[in-house]
């Protein structure tokens, strides 16, 4: 530690802090736009200059280290006079054009400007113009703003691990782009907006839509994948009119992906805004009440083990408990959470966690994937596993299709699961080996098989120790982990989906289950489908029940480490739509089966009961491994090389495909790049 | 400068000559480091350019190649490439004529060599080509010739202490196909004063 | 009492020799440098702290001082030389001399200086513009390996050293030695953050050394003749021969071996045939490259061309590159193309001299044709302040400098012009 004392006030710091650390521990805020705590420092905006006792010139704190003894100071006239200096620099060549620009009130340079700028300016020269980049359909530029900080480069070269950025030319001409058109190919690509601190990469599709002041702000999570990266959500009046991430260390550090931030135009298309009933082959509408009475009408004819449900990849835990204790009061142990068919053994709740947990990767040593796409499926998780990777000693081997770029180097033992194997040398000769299984890999006719030779190569391995538990599925979505936690598979005596679907049952109820092909299920079957957009599943129905989407409503979500969050209600359901677990309640009550909770409260303490997941919202319960015993393992893995689950990142889930945003995307990039190679 | 307002070629490859040169360049790096080789192997595009197409220029996709060879990330390839003033980003004329017009070269001059530039070589102005495609008029920073000023670089070659006429006649000379000796035009011995040296006479005993 | 030849270290400076190898022989080149290199590490570096050797490059810092923080023990990383050979301050013309002369000076002095800081190889980082000078100097090294004077068992030292030529591409700033290493390395020249300083963190993040050719190039001479013999030349601190660059308007612009502190005007009488015009004709020099700021005659009369009297007077030694200008000249135009160089050579990367050098430059463009108003010079001169001290590398101070200095020694000249645009506009208007 080193003693540092700033502007009087004494503080220790760490050996290796930089002094602008050193003020912060002092409270004394430091000015700056080029540094960013998460990417290497650069020092180029100068802003951040303050005086160090016998220092010759002013330094800056974000580059230069503590010693102990050090004497810093950050009001001084040589410091005041440094930053108003750097701060007319900025502004001779800056546009001014605030009151059209996009970034007005919440922009570094506008808010230091009231700190340390001129009323008026000396610069009577030209001002510089520079040219627009196109970058592609998400990120706007206007490029005569950009103040050269060069956080976007260092963001695209580090965290997300497409070099696509760069500064072209020098001195003044120097300019920030890709140098030729491209749209920059990161899943990560609107985490630029949130870094620049100048309105010179904006939000294409938040274009001269709101002001900061105008908009709700709520604080929730994001479901489009299955990390549970915390995001806030800005609304004004019906309407979210963006997502941005929030800060969670442990889960997304600052980080959102693409798909979660940018999908939310299709919270407004191809909604079920009221129910729909089937009659003479021909979905109506209908009313509440006459929604219920066909359903009513339907399963009352029916023994349990006729009646079936299945709960799919955004059904969030509230309604995935109603729907679960629903059938039990109908008798029926029909249930099914796994609506892609992936062979998931519920049996103990860390055969289908991600163990390690997100935040467990950095004391990782070494990682072997198996048949997922990480950078597509959860691009926040994969830029952890970057940034474990950049700091060294990680050997990566990856299992999988040939021609996936996961960002970070990565052996190709193989494309399917008999090269997996291939890693074990290395795996053992780590001290945190891990092992991250894709969910996709589980849903081939072998699956169960895969599951279980991934866990036992994660056992031989060592992976599997009493203070470290290495094994990890990998979530696609943020429905999955919860239902999976609340035990939503057959009970005794159940079918499973397959079974349900072959005609094993009369009714099924799908709780926002898309996950199959809606032609699978048998002529015949009453069909009740819950959710919220008019995707393939509901024009199979013959009752629609209007649901809410995650915006809209308080709900629980599971990540794919068993982390409970809530998200909250941001805006209220269109139409005559209504929080899930609410609709089913209220069916429950109209059949005489009411369920025993009416009230969130009631219904959370409800969860906490069913699992210790939803009693420690936020948090997990971290764990070795303490019983090595594997998932029930059906044969051997055949050798049939591994499928990717997500065709095209941009449309991967109902509300993505109904979002024009991300249908522009789909055009541009297209489906994933190992894919469209075949 | 990302738009381009010239043709691209539609690919390229190192010829033998480059190829043998690139040899001989990646060894003087270490294992892992063959980034460091990206500026000589750019010139070795610029240099291909020019003997194949008379205009020592690096094309885009020229770029593309070298960060493939190299390893590197395109981006950083074209940073580099528009980053130092000697890489021509687009096709230049045959012979490229470098003006030095920083202080110690316009003290003794260089104002009129630029003259002479116009006039000879029929070129209206510092970033102009001819329209025969002979030359590329470009200014230079100080090229460390000062005591010779002014100066002008015919590519690589330097020719010292012009006045307007012997810049005419130089650039006559480069039309006819000629490439005249480079160095001091009025014979001077290098750095030496003008007349010969003062001093390293060998007149001085021991 | 003037230098004599035989105690100039470069005997081929003009190149009336060959520069080969056996001509270098014949000219004392690579006499006993196995001898020398067995006195061990801290003998070489001891006599050259002796010898009071300062970095020829421009900022004189002790060369010995400087080679000595080089780790003793390696850590495992292996350690460089690197010649700055990007010889691009306006006025410096020397390096080039050397190299395409006197090359044996400068591949001998990389032998003696890599083996004093445990170096396992050097680059001479060479302006690409010295397209010829660096196929020189690839022959020279060329013969070098060939005799056993480089690689394995350098010069039957036991000692292994290679040694690399690496082309720049036109960027002044690569000069700077941290931008210089970061060319090396394949990137932008943009100047690294200090500290960590190269002899920890250099080339290939291993302990580097960057020295300017003409320190290294004298190092093998003063091994030779001690230490003491080249601090016998010039004043205490700051001694030894040096390579002056005299041009602009003199009579007899040239390169010339002078001892240091000779005054500013015996050396540009004695070697570059006097002032054009005489003496008196004289209006100002600027000593030192275009970084250090213009002296006007009165100083110029008695000044010596050393560090420390240069610095009394707010200007500097810098590369030893002396310009002159004589009455004829207009000299704010003069310093108005400086501007326009370290605008044109800005790397771009801090934000004072990305944005300040073209404020600059567009301000003395409007000083040259006096289309200004006279308080601007106040701003001009406030807007200099703003940039020095505030960025990464010393590019924008000693962009600046020339500015100050005009303002300093010719603020009446310039609102004279400033006040006879002025006239002229309100005659134009009032016709």
């Amino acid at each position: 530690m080193a003693k540092v004392t700033v502007d009087g006030i004494e503080v220790e710091v760490p050996n290796g802090a930089s002094v602008l650390q050193a003020c912060e521990a002092a409270g004394k805020e430091i000015p700056r736009f080029c540094y960013h705590e998460r990417l290497s420092v650069a020092g180029n905006c100068r802003m951040c200059l303050v005086e160090v006792e016998r220092a010759p010139k002013p330094v800056a704190s974000c580059a230069f280290p503590v010693a102990d003894g050090m004497k810093v100071f950050t009001d001084t006239p040589v410091v005041r006079n440094a930053r108003r200096g750097v701060m007319e620099f900025l502004l001779i060549n800056h546009p001014l054009d605030c009151p059209i620009c996009d970034q007005g009130g919440e922009c570094d340079l506008q808010d230091q400007a009231y700190a340390y700028g001129h009323d008026k300016s000396r610069y009577g020269e030209p001002k510089r113009a520079v040219k627009d980049k196109d970058i592609g359909p998400l990120i706007k530029t206007v490029m005569t703003r950009c103040i050269q900080c060069t956080r976007c480069v260092r963001f695209a070269a580090e965290v997300a691990g497409t070099p696509e950025l760069g500064g072209t030319n020098r001195g003044e001409n120097m300019e920030i782009g890709t140098y030729v058109e491209k749209a920059l190919t990161s899943e990560l690509s609107g985490n630029l907006i949130d870094i620049c601190p100048v309105g010179a990469l904006t939000s294409r599709p938040y274009a001269f839509v709101s002001r900061p002041w105008e908009l709700s702000k709520t604080e929730s999570v994001d479901v489009l994948d299955a990390v549970g990266a915390n995001i806030r959500v800005d609304a004004r009046g019906p309407e979210v009119l963006r997502i941005i991430p929030r800060i969670n260390e442990v889960v997304n550090e600052e980080w959102m992906a693409d798909r979660g931030r940018f999908s939310f135009d299709g919270l407004k298309r191809r909604r079920l805004d009221r129910p729909w009933v089937k009659r003479d082959g021909k979905l109506v509408a209908a009313t509440w009440p006459e929604a219920f009475a066909a359903i009513a009408a339907k399963l009352s004819a029916l023994p349990g083990d006729r009646i079936g449900a299945v709960a799919g990849a955004l059904a969030d835990a509230e309604s995935t408990l109603a729907l679960k204790d629903l059938m039990a009061a109908y008798g029926s142990a029909n249930l099914d959470c796994r609506d892609d068919f992936a062979a998931i053994d519920a049996s103990r709740p860390d055969f289908h966690r991600f163990n390690t947990t997100i935040a467990g990767i950095d004391e990782a040593d070494a990682l072997l994937i198996i048949g997922s796409d990480v950078r597509r499926e959860a691009p926040v998780l994969n830029a952890r596993i970057r940034k474990r990777w950049a700091a060294g000693k990680f050997p990566v081997g990856f299992v999988g299709p040939r021609g996936v770029d996961l960002t970070y180097p990565a052996q190709h033992l193989g494309e399917g699961p008999g090269a997996m194997g291939a890693f074990a040398e290395t795996l053992k000769a780590a001290k945190k080996p891990m092992i991250i299984l894709g969910r996709g890999a589980l849903t081939r006719p072998d699956g169960a098989a895969v599951l279980a030779a991934a866990w036992a190569l994660a056992d031989q391995a060592g992976a599997l120790a009493p203070d470290w538990h290495g094994f990890n599925l990998l979530h696609l979505f943020g429905g999955q982990a919860g239902a999976l936690e609340l035990g939503f598979v057959p009970g005794a005596g159940g079918k499973d989906l397959a079974a349900m679907l072959a005609g094993g049952v009369d009714a099924l109820w799908l709780l926002n289950a898309d996950g199959f092909d809606p032609a699978r299920i048998a002529a015949g079957t009453f069909v009740i489908y819950q959710g919220h957009h008019g995707d393939a599943m509901a024009s199979r129905a013959d009752v629609i029940l209007p649901g809410a989407a995650y915006t809209e409503k308080d709900a629980t979500w599971v990540n794919t480490e068993g982390r409970a969050q809530r998200g909250r209600l941001a805006i209220f359901p269109p139409g005559e739509a209504r929080e899930d677990w609410r609709i089913i309640r209220a069916f429950s009550e109209g059949v005489g089966k009411a369920l025993p909770y009416d009230d969130t409260g009631a219904i959370r303490a409800r969860l906490a009961q069913a699992s210790p997941v939803f009693a420690r919202v936020g948090e997990v319960a971290r764990s070795g491994c303490a019983d090595t015993s594997g998932p029930a393992a059906k044969g051997k893995p055949s050798d049939a090389p591994f499928a990717l689950p997500i065709e095209v990142y941009h449309q991967a889930d109902v509300i993505s495909r109904a979002s024009d945003t991300m249908a522009q995307c789909a055009a541009v990039y297209g489906p994933q790049p190992a894919l469209a190679a075949e | 400068m990302s738009a381009q307002q010239h043709d691209e070629p539609a690919g390229f490859a190192f010829d033998a000559e480059s190829e043998a040169k690139i040899a001989t360049i990646l060894p003087r790096y270490p294992a892992g480091k063959q980034a460091s080789a990206v500026i000589p192997l750019l010139y070795v595009v610029q240099k291909q350019m020019g003997r194949q197409t008379g205009s020592a220029w690096v094309p885009r996709v020229a770029m593309d190649v070298v960060a493939e060879r190299l390893s590197m990330p395109p981006i950083r390839v074209y940073e580099v490439a528009t980053f130092y003033f000697m890489f021509n980003t687009k096709p230049i004329g045959r012979f490229h004529l470098q003006v030095c017009g920083t202080t110690p070269c316009w003290l003794r001059g260089s104002d009129e060599v630029l003259r002479a530039c116009k006039d000879a070589g029929h070129l209206k102005g510092y970033g102009d080509t001819s329209a025969d495609g002979l030359f590329t008029l470009t200014e230079m920073e100080c090229m460390g010739a000062c005591v010779n000023a002014p100066m002008i670089a015919v590519d690589d070659d330097y020719y010292e202490d012009l006045d307007y006429e012997s810049t005419v006649k130089l650039i006559e000379a480069l039309k006819r196909g000629e490439r005249p000796a480079p160095g001091s035009v009025i014979g001077r011995q290098t750095s030496a004063p003008e007349g010969g040296p003062t001093v390293l006479t060998g007149a001085e005993q021991d | 009492m003037a230098l004599s030849d035989k105690d100039r270290i470069f005997q081929n400076l003009y190149g009336t020799q060959p520069w080969n190898l056996p001509a270098a022989r014949m000219r004392g080149n690579w006499d006993g440098t196995a001898a020398i290199l067995a006195r061990g590490r801290d003998a070489i570096i001891e006599e050259v702290k002796n010898s009071g050797l300062r970095g020829r490059g421009g900022a004189g810092f002790p060369t010995g001082m400087k080679w000595s923080f080089m780790p003793k023990q390696s850590d495992g990383r292996p350690s460089y030389l690197v010649v700055n050979a990007d010889e691009s301050e306006p006025g410096t013309c020397k390096d080039r001399d050397i190299i395409r002369h006197d090359p044996h000076t400068l591949i001998e002095g990389c032998l003696i200086a890599g083996f004093a800081m445990g170096a396992i190889a050097g680059y001479i980082y060479i302006r690409g513009e010295y397209y010829n000078e660096s196929v020189i100097l690839e022959a020279a090294i060329a013969e070098a390996y060939e005799a056993g004077l480089l690689g394995k068992n350098a010069a039957g030292s036991g000692y292994d050293f290679d040694l690399y030529v690496h082309r720049g591409a036109g960027a002044y700033i690569c000069g700077e030695e941290t931008a210089l290493i970061e060319s090396l390395e394949g990137k932008k020249g943009m100047p690294r953050l200090k500290p960590p300083f190269p002899a920890a963190v250099g080339l290939y993040g291993c302990p580097t050394t960057v020295n300017n050719v003409e320190t290294i190039a004298v190092v093998p001479e003063i091994l030779r003749r001690g230490g003491e013999w080249f601090a016998a030349f010039g004043r205490p601190k700051n001694s030894g021969t040096k390579i002056f660059c005299i041009q602009g308007h003199v009579n007899k612009p040239c390169n010339v071996e002078a001892e240091m502190s000779i005054p500013m005007r015996e050396l540009i009488e004695r070697y570059a045939g006097g002032v054009r015009g005489g003496w008196d004709n004289l209006l100002c020099v600027i000593p030192g490259g275009s970084s250090t700021p213009l002296l006007p005659k009165h100083i110029c009369d008695d000044v010596l061309m050393d560090f420390d009297a240069l610095r009394e007077h707010r200007s500097g030694l810098g590369t030893a590159g002396v310009i002159v200008m004589d009455k004829s000249t207009d000299v704010i135009k003069a310093i108005a193309r400086l501007s326009a160089f370290y605008k044109h050579e800005s790397c771009g990367q801090c934000t004072p001299c990305r944005e300040g050098m073209g404020w600059v430059k567009r301000m003395m463009d409007r000083m040259v044709t006096g289309d200004a108003e006279v308080e601007e010079i106040d701003v001009l001169e406030n807007v200099t302040r703003r940039i020095e001290g505030h960025t990464i590398c010393a590019l924008a101070d000693g962009g600046v400098w020339p500015v100050q200095g005009l303002i300093r020694h010719f603020r009446p000249l310039m609102e004279e012009r400033i006040a006879a645009f002025k006239a002229r506009s309100t005659r134009l208007a009032a016709e």
